[in-house]
């Protein structure tokens, strides 16, 4: 059976703002909880989007003056939104700040049993290295009957649609550059 | 998405989310928008406590179906029988808008007369051509370079669609000089060739018992759905579609996707507020990622890469061959001058065809699973994989982790350990056996860098750097830029021609910013700055010239430079970025992000006015013609040119949009007008035709012919097919997504793994009996392609459906998220999918399977994994999952 308020202090109640009361009952807060506030409210507010689905929800990064992560809410200015977000968006702190998260480079030598960790610089000259040397084994200049087509079928990228427009547009640039034509990503599969 | 495309114009959702609350009806199929896109679906509740109806057809039962009026069930795989039934009804009981489908659509025009329909050729069309199309070789990612067809790859045959073609008459030119030929018409609709009268004819079988017969849907929810949707189309109410996924991933996606859009041209519902379809997408970018295509067969903004399949080899024979000369796409010589000026700047000129030659030429279909199969069989040297995880969320991931092996050198670049990276080291395979070099690239996540994201409304939203990188982290950008700069330097001094369009583009985005050049990153804005475009003088920098303001400023005199011309005006200026605007309204929301193209929200909504330019009710105002001004004026940028009057006549062989009417609402097509029959461009018919999937529990009941005629599928033993009504595999098994998973980007995430924390399978509870599965139990499901182990969700909201003839049919459904890596973890149901295209888009076939279930665990390897080298469940590499997996999912 439901608990009966008397109806003065239930007017009394409804008069306080939702903040103030859950429900039908008021806050029990002491002064010390009245001095409280969100910790994200400590940060500076950034502007940013969820990663996941395609609605484009808005977000606020709330970021401390030390550059740290405090907490990501939704954005209530957004028309799309408007201040919500679903589990996965609420999550995005956890997918962000993550021990389990890879943050070096790694590299796996041709027959080795595990990963080793090395310097950015080290590895993106390698690629380059293997990227022009698959490059210029496998560039077709023209077909039997003649026709140019100054491609290469010998290697191919997959991704795209979990990035952003410019990371598109120079990856395909490259790419096209480079006569690599089999470029694809998740919008066809 | 060219089955809009092919329709309408554009292959983008043609309205946006928040205008789903002017809807006074919604369908929803091939969805489950509720929990695939929780957000949006306030758009839906809105529109519902607004009065609308809310109609879900799905073949499970989920939280989108609970919010609905009318729930209807469907055998996966059946839905062009049900669209089909109700494009009949509707033109049966002349439940269509007639005077929209009369003004704005080709309705009325006659087929020549060497078209036979499928009616008479027991489910072909004429023009059929047993065999592969000589025209289309198959992947040969061969690395020595040379010719040679896959040999195992299965085309049954091709369309020739001349016989699709419109007969045609001659009217006089605008200009007095001659004559010129146009589509001929019946207006009075009784020509037995004209397009109402084949859609009558095609459709006259798809009758609501052939829906009760084939998709397990009761004729009163047939009936109730169909009049739902008669009654709130027309003047005063318009009906709104949506779809996502589960209507593309089918060997007929795009002819699922031409049913909606010949629907709702009928009911007369596209360009208006509340009506149009929604075209929901997966990913945070994925429509960008159409629009600026990182797809082998488009360039930037929609224009086809070159082909040396077609005479494309001078910039003068691609414009024959992909320019239209009546309709936007006449100003595709702008676009492709000017991307082309982008990529070389000064050294593209008029004298060298702007470095035409420079583009690489397509030889036939390099798409992603074409490149899976040349990758397992050794063709393939170097694969990019980036932000993406084929092995787990790919198809026959079996298949894709075994063509791992044969790559010799392999980059990812992601923010986890993904199934993709760690294929060398899967329970099975001898590492000391793989030659493949790896490289893993710890990428920056979204909140870590800034630049544009597109999302399912065609909105480019911007988003700041809130954080630095973790660790060695950087963008996506940054690697890209990285990488070409040092291959362009490794190429730096070659004399070699075939190395000039490497050293000859232009790469420059280093940042201004003090803050970004401490990071070591590019600069986002430059890019999309060159993205939007810019006026060019030579000896002039990009970051000297100014930004065009939109893309009619665009021209093809090499005075303009331009990577993606539909997204021109989002940065108008160097320092006005629109997709960071953050202004929005109750309305369209104009001065929130930037909407291409031209900031339009709402696609065609020339067509929300009569053809007098009068909104076709006050209840429906949206755009319309303001005689005192003379222009269109409403909420939205009008789809139209601005001070074309609708009483302006169209001058036949005018080029461009002269040759459209002030009353042609389409003007992206060559005459201005939605598409019901679509003569040319599909490669599997004019007209949406049932067939069942590759995989199906039934004979087509339809027609003789099984399976679409054009689909591709490859007969290997590394990928085999349950076939059809094969009592080994009685089941149907579909696929779906879950709200609190993504797939790699949250299974490590411990908040998600607690609401979500393994794979389960949903069967219906009278299957679960038969097979004595039991809830929370365990379950494994097996196809020819592979097993899987999940927990048994029995549940009610499976249904078992009766066919006609009272046969009881099965599905089962499994979620996509799921892999051996991360907190959650669980069987990935790729592994159960076989590799099959549709002939239009090379899209796969993962929602409607075939398979059979058993009681308990996955003993053992079957043969087909034991050859792939698949882990099994309990030896993964992180014990926590096998925590994990122990005591949860007691559902």
């Amino acid at each position: 059976m439901r608990f009966q308020i008397p109806s003065a202090l239930s007017r009394a109640v409804s008069a306080l703002r939702l903040s103030e009361r859950v429900g039908d009952l008021p806050n029990l807060d002491s002064p010390r909880t009245r001095a409280l506030e969100p910790r994200s409210r400590r940060g500076k507010a950034v502007t940013s989007i969820c990663q996941y689905c395609a609605v484009g929800c808005s977000t606020l990064a709330f970021v401390s003056p030390e550059g740290k992560l405090l907490d990501v809410e939704g954005n209530p200015e957004s028309p799309i939104n408007a201040g919500k977000l679903c589990p996965k968006g609420s999550a995005i702190f956890g997918a962000t700040v993550n021990p389990r998260r890879w943050t070096t480079v790694k590299y796996r030598a041709p027959y080795a049993t595990q990963w080793e960790e090395k310097p950015l610089d080290w590895a993106l000259d390698r690629i380059a290295e293997r990227f022009k040397a698959t490059r210029d084994k496998t560039f077709r200049r023209t077909m039997p009957d003649g026709k140019r087509v100054n491609h290469t079928l010998g290697m191919g990228s997959l991704g795209g649609a979990t990035f952003g427009v410019e990371e598109n547009y120079l990856l395909q640039k490259l790419m096209k550059a480079s006569g690599v034509i089999s470029v694809e990503n998740q919008a066809r599969i | 998405m060219p089955g809009l495309g092919t329709s309408f114009g554009r292959g983008g959702a043609t309205t946006y989310l928040e205008d789903l609350v002017n809807a006074d009806c919604i369908l929803i199929e091939g969805s489950n928008f509720a929990e695939a896109h929780p957000v949006g679906f306030r758009f839906v509740m809105d529109a519902k406590a607004r009065g609308a109806k809310i109609i879900h057809v799905d073949p499970r039962f989920t939280r989108t179906s609970a919010m609905a009026d009318v729930y209807a069930p469907i055998r996966s795989g059946s839905d062009i029988v049900f669209l089909g039934a109700l494009i009949n009804w509707i033109i049966s009981n002349e439940r269509y808008f007639d005077e929209y489908v009369r003004a704005y659509t080709n309705v009325s025009y006659i087929v020549n007369e060497n078209f036979v329909d499928t009616e008479d050729l027991d489910g072909l069309f004429s023009g059929f051509n047993d065999g592969p199309d000589p025209s289309v070789h198959a992947f040969d990612g061969d690395s020595q370079g040379k010719m040679g067809a896959d040999k195992h790859l299965r085309v049954a045959g091709t369309y020739d669609p001349a016989s699709w073609a419109f007969e045609t008459e001659d009217v006089p030119r605008y200009d007095g000089k001659g004559t010129v030929k146009v589509p001929k018409r019946d207006e009075t609709l009784r020509h037995e060739r004209c397009v109402m009268q084949i859609l009558r004819k095609h459709y006259a079988r798809y009758t609501p018992e052939m829906v009760e017969a084939t998709c397990g849907m009761p004729p009163e929810k047939f009936f109730a759905i169909a009049n739902l949707l008669a009654d709130n189309s027309g003047r005063e109410r318009t009906t709104a579609f949506a779809y996502a996924v589960g209507w593309t991933q089918h060997t007929v996606g795009v002819q699922y996707i031409r049913a909606a859009a010949i629907l709702q041209t009928l009911l007369g519902n596209m360009g208006r507020p509340g009506g149009g379809i929604m075209a929901l997408r997966g990913h945070a970018n994925i429509q960008g990622a159409t629009d600026i295509p990182t797809l082998y067969d488009l360039l930037p903004g929609y224009l086809p890469m070159p082909s040396a399949l077609r005479d494309e080899q001078t910039l003068a024979d691609y414009l024959k061959t992909c320019s239209v000369a009546t309709g936007w796409w006449a100003n595709t010589p702008k676009y492709i001058i000017s991307l082309l000026k982008a990529y070389y700047g000064d050294v593209a000129t008029a004298e060298n065809d702007y470095c035409y030659d420079y583009l690489p030429q397509i030889i036939g279909d390099h798409s992603a699973l074409p490149m899976q199969i040349s990758m397992k069989d050794g063709n393939v040297d170097g694969y990019f994989v980036i932000g993406q995880n084929p092995a787990a969320s790919g198809l026959n991931s079996e298949l894709a982790r075994a063509a791992f092996d044969r790559l010799q050198w392999m980059v990812v670049i992601d923010s986890y350990d993904t199934e993709t990276v760690a294929f060398w080291e899967r329970e099975g395979a001898d590492p000391t056996t793989i030659g493949t070099e790896c490289f893993f690239l710890p990428a920056a996540t979204v909140l870590e860098k800034e630049g544009t994201m597109v999302n399912t409304s065609r909105l480019l939203q911007w988003h700041d750097r809130a954080l630095a990188p973790a660790g060695q982290s950087h963008s996506d950008l940054f690697y890209i830029y990285e990488l070409g700069k040092r291959i362009r330097a490794l190429y730096a001094g070659s004399t070699d021609a075939k190395d000039r369009p490497i050293l000859d583009l232009t790469w420059d985005y280093e940042s201004d910013g003090a803050h970004e050049r401490a990071l070591g990153e590019p600069s986002a804005i430059k890019v999309l700055h060159e993205i939007n475009g810019y006026t060019v003088a030579p000896g002039r920098s990009r970051d000297d010239s100014p930004q065009i303001a939109a893309f009619d400023d665009l021209r093809d005199d090499g005075t303009t430079a331009c990577g993606c011309w539909i997204y021109s005006g989002v940065a108008p200026s160097k320092t006005d970025n629109a997709a960071r605007h953050r202004s929005g309204d109750d309305v369209a929301s104009l001065g929130w992000g930037f909407a291409w193209p031209a900031n339009r929200r709402m696609l065609y909504n020339r067509a929300s006015a009569d053809p007098a330019g009068n909104p076709w009710s006050e209840r429906k105002r949206y755009i319309a013609w303001d005689a005192s001004t003379r222009s269109w004026t409403g909420p939205d940028v009008p789809d139209f040119p601005l001070h074309k009057a609708p009483d302006e006549p169209a001058q036949p062989g005018a080029g461009g949009l002269d040759a459209h009417s002030g009353a042609d609402p389409f003007i992206m097509m060559a005459d201005g007008l939605a598409q019901l029959f679509v003569a040319t461009s599909l490669k599997d018919g004019p007209l949406p035709t049932h067939y069942e999937p590759v995989e199906s529990v039934v004979r087509n009941p339809m027609y003789g012919q099984q399976n679409n005629p054009a689909l591709r599928q490859w007969d290997r033993d590394d990928n085999r097919y349950n076939g059809t009504d094969n009592p080994e595999f009685p089941y149907v098994l579909t696929t779906y997504r879950i709200t609190e998973q993504s797939g790699i980007m949250t299974r490590y995430v411990p908040w998600l793994a607690e609401l979500q924390p393994e794979l389960f399978a949903e069967i219906d509870p009278e299957l679960a009996v038969v097979c004595g599965i039991v809830n929370g139990g365990w379950l494994t499901i097996r196809t020819k392609t592979g097993e899987l182990e999940a927990r048994a969700l029995v549940s009610g909201r499976m249904r078992p459906l009766t066919l006609g003839k009272g046969r009881r049919i099965h599905q089962i459904g499994v979620p996509y998220n799921f892999g051996h890596l991360g907190v959650a973890t669980g069987d990935s149901v790729g592994g159960l999918i076989p590799l099959v295209m549709d002939p239009n888009v090379s899209i796969h076939e993962a929602k409607s399977m075939t398979c059979t279930v058993r009681a308990g665990r996955r003993v053992a390897f079957t043969q087909n994994q034991i050859d792939a080298n698949v882990p099994t469940r309990q030896q993964t590499r992180h014990g926590e999952s096998q925590a994990h997996g122990a005591d949860a999912g007691r559902y």
